[in-house]
């Protein structure tokens, strides 16, 4: 079985697996659990925007949260003065986009270093956090919607099907949207990293100089994955704000970056299902954990029910332990014990042909 | 007299206080192989990366073909032709062989053109049995080939390499010259080099390096009698 | 002109607290090139650690000026043997490590102190300046800072130790040439910074109180100084504090204190898109 088989393979089962998932989710799971699910799909589709720009493009991004946050404002803000969901839906993933754009522009023909990179963003996000925490009075307001700083914007009204204001999308309809949402974003990046455009980015990561020298400008490169990045979480942060009709400024701060990074850590670097996984997987963890939380006061039973500690024990463990993340270290862990297999085969058939030399 | 292919003026660079290169003024005609000689540190690998675009020179110019390079980007001089083997090779470790040549040869390519161009490479490097294996994981000579395999794949028309033979078997350093020939038909080379044996296997003409300028420049029997080339060398050699 | 001096006292208090959070962060730069991201969480650490051992009795400026940098320099170096020490060269994974190490600590002290600001009233009560009236503490923490600043430049120039962190600054190979024991420099580094961030994050837990996410509001500011500053940890920490203090109280005064914020932190991304190296890679090279 050759590499490009086990692909293929691949790319069938996680198709079959969502589109099992999709349908029969809503038919056999309590609403609570409908509306849980919802937002692990919206969620995994921001841990993809990182796996994009950071796994596959090598850009080191600390503040993907901006984007996020940006869609889920820019949503709330037009929903407000347009009413009809169709532009605010499409501004929600253009403006992060054009954001990203200004910022990666000015990172990247500013041949700022990586690990500069990472601090600029996460900066950024606090400038974000900041301005719009500090919005609570009415005089913040753009149009007909009031920023409402740390209080955040409630009743944020629903899409709906495109040109029909009355037809709103219900819960079971925000399910199979952000669901649907998740496997079309997971394809089409699959498509992109199989194209011409995707090799090249990897290659830029690998060897950015190499790529220089073979007539690649590796600033475009970085501007347009970060900018694909950026209209991806964007993307995410209009579903989240369907999702509870609410948004606040935390949905900028570094605890939210801190996830989206873990979870690409944790599932790995250079894969898409890794990012997915580890989306899926911790915030299935932080729900468990909360849930529990028990009713004493021993100090030690609280910590284990909240969540920067959890975080915090997960990112320093994988970074020490498992770099890689999941995915990767089991994609290795299983070639390991093919090659072992195919040696003790061929170890097999050779001792015969020994004895006789023998 | 035609127009030459790559002629630099008074090119210098200077790191702080240090000259690493001072007035280089140097040209190549089209077609031409030139060697480039001179112990560590007489400014020959800086050289190329002015030439490539890799450092912007203090003063002086790079014309291409008449046209002023020296402060364009290293993109856009692989764009009008020039390709650099670097003396570390300078490859695409995470990625397969088929993959480093797949990502040199798309940038000439269009999609339905390109696998047969990249078969073709690899056969020409001698590499199509280890096509699925990543250039990391590959032994030094070989990571050497992987890198001319991508060189040659973007079909420049100047070719630069630093120091292609360094650390090859003598079979190797064998089969690296005849490949530099085989080059040489259609495309003008500079090649810098300490071995000898390799310069005598493949130069007509070579330039001598030191303290960052230009020492001498001649046929390759004249410098190999030159006793001033020899006490450059001697004197590196009896210092270390 | 009563007026003009209390601004100039505020300008100078603004510099003087930027150098003071980010002087810890600049050492760890500086000589390692580790980019420690729970620096927030070590300034927290050394206010909850004044103001545990003040409400156990312990006087005010000793439990400010000693035992908050003892005891936070000695987090300093557990966390120097158990997380930095495996990292040394893999800049990101140090990041993305000590990132994970912030919210541990968030984390944990959320646990032990609760979710809420705690504090100790400022001494040294309140002056008049003309028709105003300022506080003497913020002329103490101005004293503070300058005098930190003397201290590490001493140090630097006059003891064997700094001739070792100026060596290690120029390069990194520079310790092991002199006969240190590099893991033993890097663990005492990363203690004294830790340390200095514990007394810095003492001495402003009177003006803004602990609480145990407190560190985010400082992690951005002296992570900023000191990029802007650029390699030299004393030149580059005061020139850097005093540009982006002075933005950032001048722009408090025409505005409000958020914005004063967002000004300084959007003027330290233009300060380092042109001046990648930051100050002192441009001007002051031959700086401390």
């Amino acid at each position: 079985m050759n590499a490009r088989t086990l692909n293929i393979l691949g790319l069938g089962l996680v198709g079959i697996v969502g589109i099992a998932f999709l349908i029969l989710t809503p038919r056999f799971a309590e609403l609570d659990t409908v509306l849980e699910l919802t937002v692990y799909m919206i969620m995994a589709v921001l841990s993809l925007s990182l796996a994009l720009i950071w796994g596959y493009g090598g850009i080191l991004c600390f503040g993907q949260s901006a984007f996020f946050g940006l869609g889920a404002y820019t949503y709330a803000i037009a929903m407000f003065n347009i009413g009809e969901s169709t532009v605010p839906f499409l501004l929600a993933i253009a403006l992060p986009a054009a954001f990203a754009a200004l910022l990666g522009y000015f990172v990247f023909y500013g041949r700022i270093s990586d690990v500069y990179l990472g601090v600029i963003t996460l900066t950024v996000t606090l400038i974000l956090f900041n301005s719009i925490n500090s919005t609570a009075g009415p005089e913040f307001h753009i149009g007909a919607a009031r920023l409402g700083g740390f209080n955040g914007i409630p009743g944020i009204p629903a899409l709906n099907y495109p040109g029909n204001k009355a037809a709103a999308v219900d819960l079971e309809g925000m399910f199979y949207l952000s669901t649907a949402a998740l496997l079309v974003t997971y394809f089409g990046l699959r498509l992109l990293l199989a194209s011409r455009f995707g090799r090249i980015i990897v290659g830029i990561r690998e060897n950015e100089r190499r790529a220089e020298l073979l007539g690649y400008d590796p600033r475009a490169y970085k501007l347009v994955t970060f900018t694909i990045g950026g209209a991806l979480a964007g993307f995410a942060g209009c579903l989240f704000a369907n999702w509870g009709n609410f948004v606040s400024p935390t949905i900028f701060g570094l605890a939210q970056s801190a996830q989206i990074i873990i979870w690409v850590i944790v599932g790995g670097r250079g894969t898409l299902i890794g990012p997915i996984i580890g989306c899926i997987g911790i915030q299935w963890l932080t729900t468990a954990l909360g849930a529990n939380q028990p009713s004493g006061s021993d100090w030690w039973t609280k910590l284990l029910a909240n969540a920067p500690f959890i975080f915090g024990v997960i990112l320093i463990a994988f970074v020490l332990l498992v770099p890689k993340g999941l995915v990767p270290t089991f994609g290795d862990f299983g070639q390991w014990l093919l090659r072992a297999r195919t040696r003790r085969v061929a170890a097999a058939s050779l001792e015969p042909k020994q004895a006789e030399e023998g | 007299m035609a127009e030459p292919l790559l002629q630099t003026r008074d090119l210098s660079m200077h790191f702080g206080g240090v000259k690493a290169v001072r007035n280089v003024n140097f040209t190549l005609a089209e077609g031409e192989l030139r060697c480039l000689i001179g112990p560590n540190g007489a400014g020959k690998s800086t050289f190329f990366k002015m030439l490539t675009g890799q450092l912007q020179p203090s003063l002086g110019q790079v014309l291409f073909r008449g046209h002023d390079i020296s402060k364009a980007h290293a993109h856009e001089i692989a764009r009008l032709g020039i390709g650099i083997k670097t003396q570390v090779p300078s490859v695409f470790d995470g990625l397969s062989v088929r993959e480093n040549i797949w990502l040199a040869a798309s940038r000439i390519h269009n999609r339905h053109r390109v696998n047969a161009v990249v078969d073709e490479m690899l056969e020409r490097i001698g590499l199509t049995s280890a096509a699925n294996r990543l250039v990391g994981q590959l032994a030094h000579g070989q990571r050497q080939w992987v890198e001319l395999g991508i060189v040659l794949s973007t079909d420049p028309d100047l070719i630069l390499l630093d120091e292609p033979a360094a650390g090859m078997t003598h079979e190797e350093v064998n089969k690296t010259a005849e490949l530099v020939r085989e080059i040489n038909r259609s495309k003008a080379l500079i090649v810098v080099e300490h071995d000898m044996q390799f310069i005598r296997m493949i130069a007509k003409q070579v330039t001598v390096f030191n303290q960052g300028s230009v020492l001498v420049e001649d046929s390759v029997e004249n410098i190999l009698r030159n006793p001033l080339v020899r006490d450059v060398y001697l004197g590196k050699q009896a210092a270390a | 002109m009563d007026f003009v001096v209390l601004l100039a006292i505020q300008v100078l208090y603004a510099v003087a607290s930027l150098a003071l959070i980010s002087v810890g962060l600049a050492i760890i730069f500086g000589m390692m090139r580790v980019i420690n991201l729970a620096h927030g969480e070590f300034l927290m650490l050394g206010g909850y650690a004044a103001i545990v051992a003040t409400s156990n009795g312990v006087n005010i400026w000793i439990a400010m000026l000693v035992v908050a940098p003892l005891v936070v320099g000695l987090i300093g170096i557990v966390v120097e043997m158990t997380i930095i020490r495996f990292l040394y060269g893999r800049m990101v994974d140090t990041m993305l490590a000590t990132w994970g190490l912030s919210l541990f600590l968030v984390g944990l002290t959320t646990a032990i102190f609760g979710n809420t600001t705690v504090g100790i009233s400022a001494p040294l009560g309140s002056f008049q300046i003309g028709a105003y009236r300022t506080s003497g503490y913020t002329l103490f923490v101005i004293a503070v800072a300058v005098v930190l600043m003397a201290g590490i430049f001493a140090v630097l120039r006059f003891t064997r130790l700094g001739l070792i962190a100026r060596g290690t600054m120029q390069n990194a190979n520079m310790a092991a040439a002199l006969g240190v024991n590099p893991p033993r420099v890097y663990a005492v580094t990363f203690g004294i910074g830790a340390a200095l961030s514990g007394l810095a994050g003492a001495v402003l837990a009177p003006v803004s109180g602990v609480f145990p996410t407190i560190g985010v509001a400082y992690v951005a500011k002296s992570f900023i100084t000191v990029i802007g500053g650029g390699a030299a940890i004393l030149s580059g920490t005061v020139s850097a504090s005093v540009l982006f203090g002075t933005i950032n109280q001048i722009a408090t005064f025409l505005t409000t204190p958020v914005f004063g914020e967002v000004a300084l932190l959007a003027a330290a991304i233009v300060l380092i898109r042109l001046l990648p190296q930051g100050i002192t890679g441009r001007f002051f090279r031959r700086g401390l």
